[in-house]
């Protein structure tokens, strides 16, 4: 059924009863040519786009719980392309494009506010940093506007301006970043897919591989062996375990990311606010919530629930940042499983074992990737080639002495 | 988390700085025929095991000693703690 402003009329008018189940519930087959397993955002963007834009549809996407149980439906829903390097930045502006034009392609609203995005910086230094960062975005056709402290003023008055540590100077602001509603993504990509033919398989955790002499020609799941050519696995925080499986060590580590939501309040917060030098980053929901977050707890964990002296940082940050926020009650707190990698940026490559393919290590930013991410793994499966963009997002980029390291903080990944 | 410091008893989290995975303190050999392949997993690949996890902790705010903790992923349950001395010097290095 196609969604419209027509269709929410007939509808109403009708008693709501003809609305369907978004997506079916198939069983599995024996064999599909294409096996994505997991049903986060990626991968089910990933199978998107192989119907989409390569005409594969005899594919299954594998997923565990339910679609979008993982860290689509955790994350603090913040897009951007904001990104220094080469390696890094032309892919996150191609994500940000297809933000831009996702709802029209999938006929689905995922509520994507370009409310702009404010990275502020506190010395000379980090404002050369900005300008730097900023011309780089340019060069790679986003956008970037260098705000000085009294253009912040004007559009974030609340701030602790004079804070005796840190006092804001200015900000790189990118007017198209924004956030998008992150539950809405899974189910506007999984209902995408669902009507091209791919079948969305739930409950379906994969537990190995079935591979043979160097082959992947299928995978092991809580329902039976399932046969396919080519595997693609896109678990997220999960790659460490399921990767596992198939012998292979990665450049990765497990960590647990905490995020933190208010009572409704008034609009107040203009867009996202990010306090780098705090570990502190804001923005708003729609429905008035305060949702920030900070750093990652910085330990190894699969628990999907994080610690208090993170919880008591964050706060700490946002005191510092804008003290009007002391007066706002948190409601919610939870954890995500991040894939943190060696150089802070993602992998989308092939794998030493024929037909295997891996996408991995987003680190604590990979749903602003999701479309750009689904849309060069689905190239890369379906070609056999790397997509352009994400040329430099390969396994074995460490040996080769190729890191893609925006922080310059070396091979720890909690440093990220 | 507290961590059950050998020398000073329980400590909160707070007071530490994680390195990571304790396969850290092996060291490869910088002359062994293959030593670019073996440093490049030493410093790049991980176990990174849902279940028990030993890891290298420092505790920064306090004697600012090196610890080896087991500590379980899954339910950050700490099941042993350990001087990252004793640990290293019982794997044959002489410190
Ligand atoms: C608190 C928090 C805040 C964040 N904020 C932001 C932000 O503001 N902006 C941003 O860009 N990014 C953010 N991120 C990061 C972002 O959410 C992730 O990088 C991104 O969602 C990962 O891709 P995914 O959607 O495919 O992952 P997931 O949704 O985690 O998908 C992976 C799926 O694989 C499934 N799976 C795992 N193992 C198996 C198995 N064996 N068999 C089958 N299925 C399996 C899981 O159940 C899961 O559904 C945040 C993350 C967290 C935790």
């Amino acid at each position: 059924m196609r969604y419209s402003a027509l269709q929410i009329l007939r509808q109403g008018l009708t008693g709501n009863r003809g609305w369907k189940p978004v997506w079916r519930e198939p069983e599995p087959k024996p064999h599909y040519d294409i096996v994505i397993v997991g049903g986060g955002g990626h991968g089910l963007a990933t199978a998107y786009y192989l119907a989409a834009r390569h005409g594969l549809t005899n594919v299954a996407v594998l997923e565990k719980g339910w679609l979008g149980s993982g860290n689509v439906g955790r994350n603090t829903t913040i897009v951007r392309s904001n990104y220094l390097l080469p390696g890094n930045e032309p892919f996150y502006e191609l994500s940000m494009k297809l933000w831009e034009g996702l709802e029209q392609d999938l006929n689905y609203n995922a509520m994507v506010s370009q409310r702009g995005i404010i990275n502020l910086y506190h010395s000379d230094g980090q404002r050369d940093a900005a300008a730097r960062r900023g011309n780089a975005m340019i060069l790679a056709g986003a956008d970037a506007v260098l705000l000085d402290r009294e253009a912040v003023r004007k559009k974030c008055p609340f701030l602790d301006f004079d804070n005796e540590r840190f006092p804001i100077m200015g900000g790189l602001w990118q007017p198209r970043g924004g956030t998008v509603r992150h539950d809405a993504v899974a189910w506007g990509y999984a209902r995408g897919a669902d009507r091209q033919g791919v079948d969305l398989i739930q409950n379906c955790e994969v537990t190995g591989f079935d591979i043979r002499s160097g082959v992947c020609r299928g995978v092991e799941t809580a329902r039976g062996t399932i046969g396919a050519d080519r595997v693609a696995v896109c678990v997220a925080g999960s790659s460490g375990r399921v990767m596992g499986y198939a012998g292979l060590r990665l450049p990765i580590e497990s960590h647990v990311l905490q995020a933190f939501v208010s009572e409704g309040l008034k609009p107040a917060i203009p867009g996202v606010l990010t306090f780098g030098a705090g570990h502190f980053y804001i923005s708003q929901s729609d429905k008035g919530g305060l949702v920030f977050g900070g750093d990652i707890d910085g330990y190894n964990s699969y628990a999907q629930r994080g610690n208090l002296p993170a919880l008591e940082h964050v706060c700490e940050g946002g005191m510092a940042l804008m003290p009007m926020i002391g007066r706002a009650r948190v409601l919610r707190i939870w954890g995500g499983l991040v894939d943190m990698s060696m150089d802070g940026s993602p992998f989308i490559d092939r794998t030493p074992i024929d037909g295997l393919f891996f996408n991995g290590g987003w680190n604590y930013g990979g749903f602003k990737a999701t479309p750009a991410s689904g849309y060069c793994y689905a190239h890369l499966i379906a070609t056999g080639a790397p997509h352009p963009v994400a040329a430099e997002m390969r396994l074995d980029r460490f040996e080769r002495g190729a890191p893609i390291d925006e922080r310059g903080a070396g091979a720890q990944p909690n440093l990220h | 988390m507290l961590i059950d410091h050998p020398l000073l008893g329980p400590r909160d989290e707070a007071e530490f700085v994680i390195l990571g995975d304790a396969g850290l303190i092996d060291r490869p050999d910088w002359q062994a025929e293959d030593a670019a392949q073996l440093f490049h997993d030493y410093l790049h690949l991980r176990d990174n095991p849902a279940g028990e996890h030993r890891e290298l902790w420092f505790h920064e705010q306090g004697d600012r000693s090196w610890l080896v903790v087991t500590r379980n992923t899954l339910t950050h349950e700490i099941v042993r703690v350990e001087l990252a001395r004793d640990v290293a010097i019982a794997r044959g290095r002489d410190r």
